[in-house]
């Protein structure tokens, strides 16, 4: 039963040092990569049925047994984000091929996006505070490797800020975990949620909830703590910056809905109550941030900022209808948003600049690049049928149905914001002339084209097919809540049924 | 710098410093020491020949980069891990082989135990020396 | 024993949020460090003090041990936190190198990206 689960961790890590081994040769490298991703893909889709068919699967590694090994255990939330990650890692993978040149697959390109993928994994089916912990940075010492590779200064630039607040956030959560271990006794998660509920200091247990609160908020970049994130996504490569978009703020977000459904839910009236907030200042201050911003990065940057906040806000309201919503949510968000960031990249190849003002004539250039913009901006700003859509519907109607008139509104009028910053990328990028009067094509010499255009349609096709049938998704994205708020399959699949 | 007696002396603690860490390698399986710690005093011995003879005769002394060192140490844990597969047991299982004998009649016990230590020895050797030569090399430039 | 060990994560913590308000590298890379020391001693602390004890059971019988999980967690900390200040010193020396400066901009990154 645990190889199911140990299997999307160790294929990652298997490719990393097959890739490293390779990384002389960057088209044989690039090749083991996506041939490693798509058995990530099998392998995830795999723990996918399983969990589907018989509810939650938990492993203990080295068969010691739980809450004293390291346990391993996917849910329903769980196993979709694995096979999100795995979808993400594909798409990447592929648009690599176009992108990744021989330099720097020999810095280690391959190998370090194969061991950030695995981090990324990793995190998400942990069953263990502090194994979390170690997958976080497992995450950031690829991530930051990632960012630097090429080592422009605004990159080293970006990647001193990231990495600080970074480091920072982890050592908050280290003095959670251990403050939470000196109370309880221990770090499984299972076990943790137990022993919270029955703590007698309930004011500790709140103090060590916000705690954790402020360290994945650092990592999921809500407000007030986001401010990494702009300042660093904009300047590493495409392929880098995409899987950054789409993957590792989730993971934050990811940490936020685990850690308050299954452990701190004993004080909703605080704990939530202040979700909720930041969720309503997260999606404003995002959205904002981005009508300000003209270079195509840095927009869609602060837009995963006002994202981040609509899953916070599905959290926040803790009903099982916007639970569903988050889940939605965060499935549709990864998709659109780490094909978005794709596009800025062959947008900028066919250019030869991101900041907006300077560039255009696209639409004229290459109408397909245009066609392939719209799927995912539309899906962002939430137009019917695309996926973006339902994500927002559920999310709001959750809100009305808990009469938060407030952050309905806020959520809608974000929404529309978002159609703004849009609008001004098709305007700018798009529909308008080249300022320069250069037509716009691509370049010649550097590796082809055309593996970039399949990772981007690959996720297109993925957003309609999500939009146009949104039932199984919302179905799965409902068993995962249930899950979630119901925690006892979780704690017996990782403890044993006790009564 | 060159420091002729920095590098005499270097000679002999680099041989005693390399032997030093795979006995800490070996003893760590019932006794405190291990592949973690062992890999830092190995580090520490190619570091040392660094600072003493500079890093292009280490990498020379190395023979592999230490990148390499690293990934291969990454496998044999995973390779580790893995072996528990093959019996049925869950991932990272330990799994023993008693040579000329079983337990009970002092067999000599192999394990992959050691082998997951022997792979920790590697990832902490090769990592550590690639930064450390890395820091030395750009301070060069 | 308690007020020591108290005594040295407030201090610690103390002069890592100091340094970590720098606008130069150097000194935020230490303050991390600072920060990440304090957080290991205040992991130690968190499975309590016990003095003179060994962490694993000699026979089975003597119950006199301190718990070893804390001990594990801080190793594995320590060994992380090396790790990443190890990298961000390369960063940081990088960084100095390139720009001749080791300012960190939080306000000005246009200017710097310009150069």
């Amino acid at each position: 039963m645990s190889w199911i689960l140990a299997l999307p961790l160790l294929i990652p890590f298997v490719t990393a040092i097959a890739v490293f081994l390779l990384s002389n040769s960057p088209k044989m490298s690039a090749r083991v990569s996506l041939a490693g991703s798509l058995a990530g893909l099998v392998a995830a889709l795999f723990l996918f049925a399983e969990v589907a068919s018989t509810g939650v699967v938990a492993g203990q590694m080295g068969g010691w047994p739980a809450p004293f090994g390291i346990t391993l255990v996917a849910d329903m939330l769980s196993a979709i984000m694995v096979v999100i990650t795995a979808i993400t890692a594909v798409a990447v993978a592929l648009y690599a091929l176009g992108e990744i040149g021989a330099e720097q697959s020999r810095l280690g390109y391959h190998a370090l996006f194969q061991v950030l993928i695995g981090g990324v994994s990793g995190a998400f089916l942990t069953g263990d505070l502090f194994n979390l912990y170690v997958w976080f940075e497992v995450m950031l010492i690829s991530s930051f490797g990632l960012l630097i590779l090429g080592g422009r200064p605004e990159q080293i630039d970006g990647a001193v800020k990231y990495v600080a607040l970074n480091l920072v956030s982890t050592i908050l959560f280290l003095s959670g975990i251990g403050l939470l271990y000196g109370e309880t006794g221990t770090l499984n998660m299972a076990d943790l949620s137990r022993v919270v509920a029955e703590h007698p200091d309930q004011g500790m247990m709140t103090l060590i909830a916000l705690l954790f609160m402020i360290a994945f908020g650092v990592k999921s970049a809500v407000f007030p703590l986001f401010f990494w994130l702009p300042a660093s996504y904009h300047t590493p490569g495409f392929a880098v910056s995409a899987v950054f978009a789409g993957l590792l703020t989730k993971v934050g977000v990811y940490s936020l809905i685990r850690a308050f459904t299954l452990i701190f839910v004993s004080q909703p009236e605080v704990t939530h109550t202040i979700l909720l907030w930041v969720a309503g200042f997260t999606m404003v201050t995002g959205v904002l941030g981005a009508a300000a911003q003209s270079e195509f990065r840095r927009i869609l940057s602060f837009h995963i900022v006002s994202q981040i906040g609509y899953m916070v806000l599905g959290l926040a309201l803790f009903t099982p209808l916007a639970l569903v919503g988050s889940v939605f949510y965060l499935v549709h968000h990864i998709i659109v948003k780490a094909n978005l960031f794709l596009i800025s990249g062959i947008s900028q190849r066919m250019t030869g600049s991101g900041e907006l003002y300077r560039i255009g004539g696209l639409y004229a250039a290459a109408p397909l690049l245009a066609a392939l913009f719209l799927i995912p901006a539309f899906s962002l700003a939430g137009f019917p049928p695309l996926s973006g859509f339902w994500a927002k519907y559920v999310l709001v109607k959750a809100s009305l149905d808990a009469d938060a008139w407030i952050i309905a509104g806020v959520a809608l009028l974000v929404g529309l914001l978002t159609i703004y910053s849009m609008t001004k990328i098709w305007a700018e990028a798009f529909w308008k002339d080249d300022p320069s009067g250069r037509i716009p094509k691509a370049p010649q010499d550097g590796p082809p084209l055309w593996p970039c255009y399949a990772a981007v349609v690959f996720l297109a096709v993925l957003t309609i097919c999500v939009g146009l049938v949104p039932g199984p998704f919302l179905a799965f994205a409902e068993t995962a809540a249930t899950q979630l708020l119901s925690s006892d399959a979780y704690i017996n699949a990782v403890l044993g049924a006790q009564e | 710098m060159k420091s002729i007696i920095l590098i005499a002396g270097t000679r002999l603690l680099v041989a005693l410093l390399l032997v030093f860490s795979v006995y800490m390698l070996w003893r760590g399986h019932n006794e405190p020491g291990g592949g973690f710690i062992g890999g830092l005093i190995g580090a520490t011995g190619f570091v040392l020949y660094a600072i003493a003879c500079g890093t292009q005769a280490t990498r020379e002394a190395l023979r592999i980069r230490p990148e390499i060192i690293a990934m291969v140490g990454l496998g044999l844990s995973l390779g580790a891990g893995l072996i528990a597969g093959l019996f049925g047991d869950d991932f990272l299982t330990g799994q023993w082989l008693f040579i000329g004998g079983s337990k009970e009649e002092g067999g000599f016990p192999l394990s992959t135990v050691l082998m997951f230590d022997v792979g920790v020895y590697g990832v902490v050797m090769g990592s550590v020396l690639a930064i450390v030569l890395a820091l030395e090399e750009e301070e060069e430039d | 024993m308690e007020f020591l060990v108290a005594s040295a994560v407030g201090v610690l913590t103390a002069g890592g949020v100091y340094l970590l308000l720098r606008l130069r590298t150097f000194p935020v890379i230490l303050g991390i460090a600072l920060l990440s020391y304090a957080v290991n001693v205040f992991l130690f602390a968190s499975g309590r003090l016990a003095i003179d004890k060994s962490p694993i059971l000699a026979k089975y019988g003597e119950a006199s041990y301190t718990d070893p999980l804390p001990q594990a967690l801080v190793l594995t900390a320590i060994v992380i936190s090396f790790g990443m200040t190890a990298v961000l010193v390369m960063i940081g020396l990088g960084a100095y190198l390139e720009a001749d400066s080791d300012r960190i901009d939080i306000e000005d990154t246009e200017e710097d990206t310009g150069a």
